[in-house]
């Protein structure tokens, strides 16, 4: 029988970095630098910078949320700050009722994620195109937006709950340990609480991606078609995708109204939803630490700008995401890891050549064409060298 | 016994075009038919039709006894339908071994998955390949990894949209010993221009045209009758 | 007419094309046979100057191209038809046939009416949009809308990929008819051997990224000898 012909060169596969960002060894020292920052940080900071530190991170569990349903699952979702503000506004509301903060912590994640899955069920089985996912998104947001917004009067109410309106909902009491209506959680606890979060979040996302339901969530946003043909239904592992992001964010929206003791509509406004986008393209979409890095890096900035007055934040905001798109196309992360990665190949290649002058220092008849040979032989392990 | 696929007065229309007419096929289980027509005659419209990709505009599509005419998409290919589309459909970003161990992987257990996936690669020549990104190979060699990709999950029907094409000479004999050896368990449709290729590989061949079945039969007969060879194979002997 | 020096060409940290050397005289019209893998559509993308040469020099009609865009070489008078046909799937044959000759300056009514004389084929499927053509129409489409432009020079991947036989045997005839009528030099990637004995008046073998062995003429019409070169038995 004979096998079909092969060109002794393998094409490219993933190179070292791609491997290792998708390793368990990644995680884990991700991981273990998370764990690091999350004993040491409340004994370095001041009380001020870490309540500063906790909204930090409270936004990177809202980051992480799209950097998922986006970056592995093709999802252009302009309304994570739909579910952000659902899941503030209905742990402020049910606190308020029911006093204990065990159910309405729980409800925070569930109502966002019920939301989407009706929302979700609409466009994924509806057979919208993908722009429609970003037009329906942006407009669900914006009608929360105005919908909360026009609900000033004392009227508008869910139990004892009033809304608040443009004015929003104050003093919202923080979380407690279940059960003890009086032992309410500290700005330390909260912290630690947030990020004990994130990693949790972070570390539940790269179990998914390895197993059969991650790899298809990422295999629908290559070729939808192929995986339909392989008898996948692509329809709910994006419903899933977007319901996981949804709770996720809204989870992220619990603890910020923790952080704050209050909401206001601003959680559903135009420039959140452009926010979040924002932090994970310059991040880096396609990573989960990336856009981490990228909300904390411009909440940082955007703090920064905000203690003076000669520059409007939103135009830095905004420079910076052009700048980002047209230069930095791939985002922080991803960037600094190939000029990680291209440093450490130079520095091999360095030695290897040292490796190859020395020997032909020791053998005189072995010239540059040997050296060639050998380098050619590296790069071509399956078959003939070439001349 | 019932046949493994059948269409009854099949036709679909859009764009002002009757892409399929009237189309009545049978195929046994493991049967290997060929499909051959001119361009535009609704080959890989029939294809659509049968993997649920378009639906029908009237008739129906019975596979094993089953109507599948108005399924979703992801359906038939669950009860045992695998296609290789006409232009290679694959997960590009993705690594030669995880197309493979995807298809593999509905059907099969984690365990079974990678031994599945490795056997696979080999019998097509690929596996030396195996982490190699998928966009970046050269186009034949994509053709053998959807064709890695369509029988990993071992489905009873098996539709080939001109598996050839791109192949050199070796390839192209490798492809139809390789679909001789599917056969022995599979039922395959295979649509293709190479005649010298469909020698190979054909008992029966069904001819369409303008939508329609026009002919059906063995190799020799169906490329000497002089209809055939005005509308679709042309003056040279083939 | 085109001047290939040492080219070298690959992608990212993977080389391909290893000093690749070609010359080719005005209105000649060669072959390219070889394995998948090798490098055929990779010669002709950077011929074309989709894929950046790493080093050497492509001379097109005197004219020093190695660095120049796509779009410059297509104005000096390349055209390419890739694997995949490529046309606007959105758009209508017509109006792909329109774009093929925006940039040259003719008068789209004689130029068009020229092109389907060529292309009688194309005549009923003008309406219809590029998504709607049947992948063989669709390969049609795209040779045409490559010569749409009056091309000195045409490079053609596979292009009988996907058409049915007696279509097969039209094109070698316009093709054939094209290069003694206007002069038109043709670089032709393909693995149908008959396609490419009837179309080029020389056969250059490609192998592992180097174009080597010519095969003889008078072996031109044999299949089994030029399938032994192609596979580098001969």
């Amino acid at each position: 029988m004979t096998r079909p012909a092969q060109s002794s060169r393998p094409a490219q596969g993933p190179d070292a970095l791609q491997r290792f960002s998708r390793s368990w060894a990644s995680a884990a020292l991700t991981v273990a630098l998370g764990l690091a920052l999350l004993f040491v940080l409340p004994h370095v900071l001041d009380d001020f910078a870490l309540v500063q530190a906790t909204v930090y991170v409270v936004m990177s569990i809202l980051a992480i949320s799209l950097a998922f349903i986006w970056g592995y699952g093709g999802i252009l979702c302009f309304g994570q700050s739909a579910f952000f503000g659902l899941g503030a506004y209905t742990y402020a509301i049910a606190v308020t009722n029911l006093g204990d903060s065990t159910v309405p912590f729980v409800l925070a994640i569930v109502v966002p994620a019920a939301f989407a899955a009706i929302l979700g069920y609409l466009i994924f089985y509806g057979r919208l195109s993908d722009v429609y996912m970003g037009v329906i998104t942006l407009t669900v947001t914006l009608i929360l937006f105005n919908l909360i917004n026009s609900t000033a009067g004392p009227e508008w109410k869910i139990g004892t709950a009033p809304l608040g309106g443009f004015n929003g909902i104050p003093g919202i009491a923080p979380l407690n340990t279940p059960g003890n209506i009086d032992d309410t959680i500290g700005p330390r606890g909260l912290f630690e609480l947030s990020f004990g979060a994130l990693l949790l979040v972070y570390l539940l996302l790269r179990a998914l991606l390895a197993t059969k339901p991650g790899r298809v969530i990422v295999a629908s946003k290559e070729n939808e078609q192929r995986l339909l043909l392989l008898g996948y239904d692509a329809r709910a592992y994006k419903l899933f995708t977007f319901v996981l992001g949804a709770a996720i964010a809204g989870l992220a929206g619990c603890l910020f109204a923790n952080w704050g003791a209050f909401t206001s509509p601003t959680v559903f406004s135009l420039a959140q939803s452009a926010q979040i986008i924002i932090w994970v393209i310059v991040g880096g979409l396609g990573t989960l630490v990336g856009p981490v890095v990228g909300c904390i890096a411009i909440q940082w900035l955007t703090t920064q700008i905000g203690t003076q007055q000669t520059i409007n934040s939103n135009l830095v905001l905004g420079a910076i995401l052009v700048v980002f798109v047209l230069m930095v196309p791939k985002g922080i992360v991803p960037s600094l890891g190939s000029l990680g990665a291209a440093l450490v190949s130079r520095l091999r290649r360095q030695r290897d050549m040292a490796n190859v002058n020395a020997a032909v220092k020791e053998d005189p008849d072995a010239g540059p064409q040997a050296a060639k040979i050998d380098q050619a032989a590296k790069l071509d392990p399956h078959g003939e060298t070439v001349r | 016994m019932t046949p493994l696929l059948e269409t009854r007065d099949l036709n679909v229309r859009f764009g002002g075009v009757h892409a399929t007419r009237d189309v009545n096929f049978t195929l046994a289980e493991a049967e290997l038919r060929c499909v051959i027509g001119p361009n535009g005659a609704g080959k890989s419209t029939f294809f659509k039709l049968l993997t649920g990709q378009v639906k029908p505009t009237s008739g129906q599509i019975l596979f094993r006894g089953q109507d599948i005419s108005n399924m979703q998409p992801h359906q038939p290919a669950r009860l045992g339908i695998g296609i290789k589309t006409q232009v290679p459909s694959l997960f590009n970003g993705l690594s030669v071994w995880e197309n493979v161990w995807l298809a593999a992987r509905r059907v099969n257990t984690p365990q079974q998955t990678e031994r599945v996936t490795r056997v696979t690669l080999e019998r097509v020549g690929m596996l030396a390949y195996r982490d190699a990104t998928v966009g970046l190979l050269a186009h034949g060699q994509r053709q053998w990894v959807e064709l890695a990709v369509v029988i990993a999950p071992d489905p009873p029907l098996i539709l080939l949209d001109e598996p050839a094409a791109g192949m050199s000479d070796a390839e192209v004999t490798r492809t139809a010993e390789l679909i001789l050896e599917i056969n022995q368990r599979h039922a395959l449709v295979v649509v293709e221009h190479d005649m010298s290729f469909i020698r190979k590989i054909a008992r029966t061949v069904t001819v369409l045209h303008q939508g329609a079945i026009i002919r059906e039969g063995a190799p020799d007969r169906i490329m000497s009758d002089p209809l055939i060879q005005q509308i679709y194979l042309g003056k040279k002997p083939q | 007419m085109l001047e290939v020096v040492d080219l070298c060409a690959g992608y990212g940290s993977i080389p391909v094309l290893y000093d690749v050397s070609l010359s080719i005289a005005s209105g000649e019209s060669i072959g390219i046979l070889g394995h998948n893998g090798m490098g055929k559509t990779t010669l002709l993308r950077c011929l074309i100057g989709a894929l950046p040469a790493t080093s050497g020099t492509i001379l097109f009609d005197g004219t020093d191209v190695t660095r120049a865009a796509p779009h410059a070489r297509a104005r000096r008078g390349m055209a390419y038809v890739p694997q995949g046909r490529e046309i606007f799937p959105a758009l209508s044959t017509l109006d792909n046939l329109r774009l093929g000759l925006l940039k040259t300056g003719q008068r789209p009514v004689d130029a068009l009416e020229r092109l389907l004389a060529d292309f009688p084929r194309l005549k009923p499927l003008l309406d219809r949009t590029g998504g709607s053509l049947s992948g063989g129409e669709q390969q049609l489409l795209a040779l045409a809308r490559a010569l749409a432009g009056n091309p000195s020079l045409l490079l053609l991947d596979e292009p009988t990929e996907g058409i049915q036989p007696s279509i097969i045997d039209e094109i070698a005839e316009t093709l054939v008819l094209l290069r003694e009528r206007s002069q038109l030099t043709i670089v032709l990637v393909e693995q149908n051997l008959d396609f490419i004995a009837a179309v080029s008046q020389r056969v250059l073998v490609i192998r592992r990224g180097q174009v080597g062995d010519e095969i003889p003429r008078e072996h031109l019409g044999n299949l089994d000898i030029m399938s032994q070169y192609a596979s580098g038995y001969a």
